[in-house]
């Protein structure tokens, strides 16, 4: 199985890397748009800035590359943010890949949110052998809300969309590669999606 | 329902596990990646590292044991100790640290948090607070708590936040080493007056500490080192407790 994980310089890409290391899979870095469209698994991983994030997607082309990929796609974290339709940080147009539009969190509560969360209402096989209301770890400011392409639900200031699903593409708000078992049990199951 | 985090501290020096009391004395109690799997495996919801070492090549030594955590463990740690620039920073994520914890560097150069904040995102940015009580005032100190400064401690943590920092972790020099439970009148200020979540750490003794400085502190975590060290008390028998106090914990 050839995985490979998008490498646009956005943050911390090595603890995605280890983490299929821990699961038997070696993992490649890439930026290049023929090695990622030949891979069986694409990871957008993402962490930091939206619009400064999306700039680096838009000035390597590789913005065009994800939205056309047809193979299992998995965003993790910003990654997440990005294949949906905007993000209100930095006004940003993301990929379009979710139709929603996310937004950031009031000051009702502390922002970031920060540690682990649970999932709920699981929808898809990404979470084959994943309890309802098992733990994730999650950091972040804004957020998915609800919408038809949800397949998991976690709850800070009210619902929302832990995890998307639309096609080939998927999206996790949280960290898998952090969430201890649970978030091992997600990365095994999207490799062996059928 | 988003829970309260148990993390444990460890304190580093030239690769090797250490713990401070009072931020002296230090006494060796392990390999640091060893110690961490443990952790993780008991149930810890997250890990810091802190590095105390003052050698030249601490740099290159921190980095190669922070590469050798991220491989091993799956839960997120933060990694502090030392660190002044975006250099310092860049090289510790990019070896598999989640989050970075900066402390005198900020002080002496408060922009320093936004230059951070900007290049990594809030996210992987905490600012550690030391301070104690002066004349009934809290003041921060420098310098692994050693160095008083004029800054008070809730102007300081006002201003981190407005600088972008994702998370505060404020240590209590007057309860550190202690044993006699967290500065929780001083957290539960904090946690009120701050948008972002107060790691509490110094004085953690007892189970009954962390009940308190969660439901009276108002902490969104809890540090501690030597409890957790020394085996005085378990993390897994620690989060049940916490349960059954009625504080939503990772079980």
């Amino acid at each position: 199985m050839k995985l490979v994980i998008v490498n646009y310089g956005a943050g911390n890409i090595q603890s995605i890397k280890f983490a299929f290391k821990r699961l038997g899979y070696d993992a490649v870095l890439s930026d290049d748009a023929k090695e990622i469209r030949a891979a069986d698994r694409v990871i957008f991983p993402g962490v930091g800035e939206a619009s400064s994030a999306m700039n680096k997607l838009r000035a390597s082309g590789l913005d065009k590359v994800i939205q056309e990929l047809k193979q299992p796609v998995l965003g993790i974290c910003l990654g997440m943010q990005l294949m949906c339709h905007s993000t209100e940080e930095g006004n940003t147009s993301g990929l379009g890949i979710f139709d929603t539009d996310v937004v950031r969190f009031t000051n009702r509560v502390k922002v970031p949110q920060i540690g682990w969360n649970q999932i709920s209402n699981l929808k898809s096989s990404l979470f084959k052998g994943v309890a309802e209301k098992d733990h994730i770890y999650l950091v972040h400011s804004y957020y998915a809300p609800i919408c038809s392409e949800t397949i998991a639900v976690s709850e800070y200031e009210m619902p929302y969309s832990s995890a998307l699903q639309k096609d080939n593409f998927y999206g996790v708000q949280f960290h898998p590669e952090k969430s201890s078992k649970v978030g091992e049990r997600i990365l095994k199951n999207f490799l062996e999606l059928a | 329902m988003l829970t309260k985090r148990i993390i444990p501290c460890l304190d580093i020096k030239d690769g090797r596990t250490v713990k401070g009391i009072n931020f002296v004395d230090l006494r060796d109690a392990g390999d640091p990646v060893e110690l961490a799997q443990m952790y993780a495996n008991e149930g810890a919801d997250e890990l810091v590292f802190l590095d105390i070492s003052a050698t030249e090549e601490r740099r290159k030594t921190l980095a190669d044991l922070v590469k050798r955590v991220a491989e091993k463990v799956n839960i997120p740690f933060t990694v502090g100790g030392g660190i002044s620039s975006i250099k310092d920073v860049d090289v510790l994520l990019h070896n598999g640290a989640d989050k970075v914890s900066i402390n005198s560097s900020a002080v002496k150069n408060p922009e320093l948090i936004n230059e951070l904040v900007a290049k990594f995102g809030s996210q992987c940015i905490v600012v550690a607070i030391d301070a104690k009580q002066i004349n009934g005032e809290w003041k921060v100190h420098l310098v692994g708590g050693k160095v008083p400064t004029e800054i008070e401690l809730f102007e300081w943590a006002k201003e981190v936040e407005e600088r972008g920092a994702g998370e505060i972790l404020f240590t209590s020099m007057d309860h550190d080493g202690t044993k006699n439970g967290f500065a929780n009148e001083t957290l539960a200020r904090l946690s009120t007056e701050r948008n972002i979540p107060i790691i509490a750490s110094g004085g953690a003794g007892n189970m009954q500490h962390f009940i308190d400085t969660f439901k009276d502190g108002k902490a969104d975590a809890a540090l501690a080192a030597s409890v957790f060290h020394f085996k005085e008390m378990e993390i897994k028998d620690l989060k049940k407790k916490l349960q059954d106090n009625g504080i939503p914990v990772r079980l």
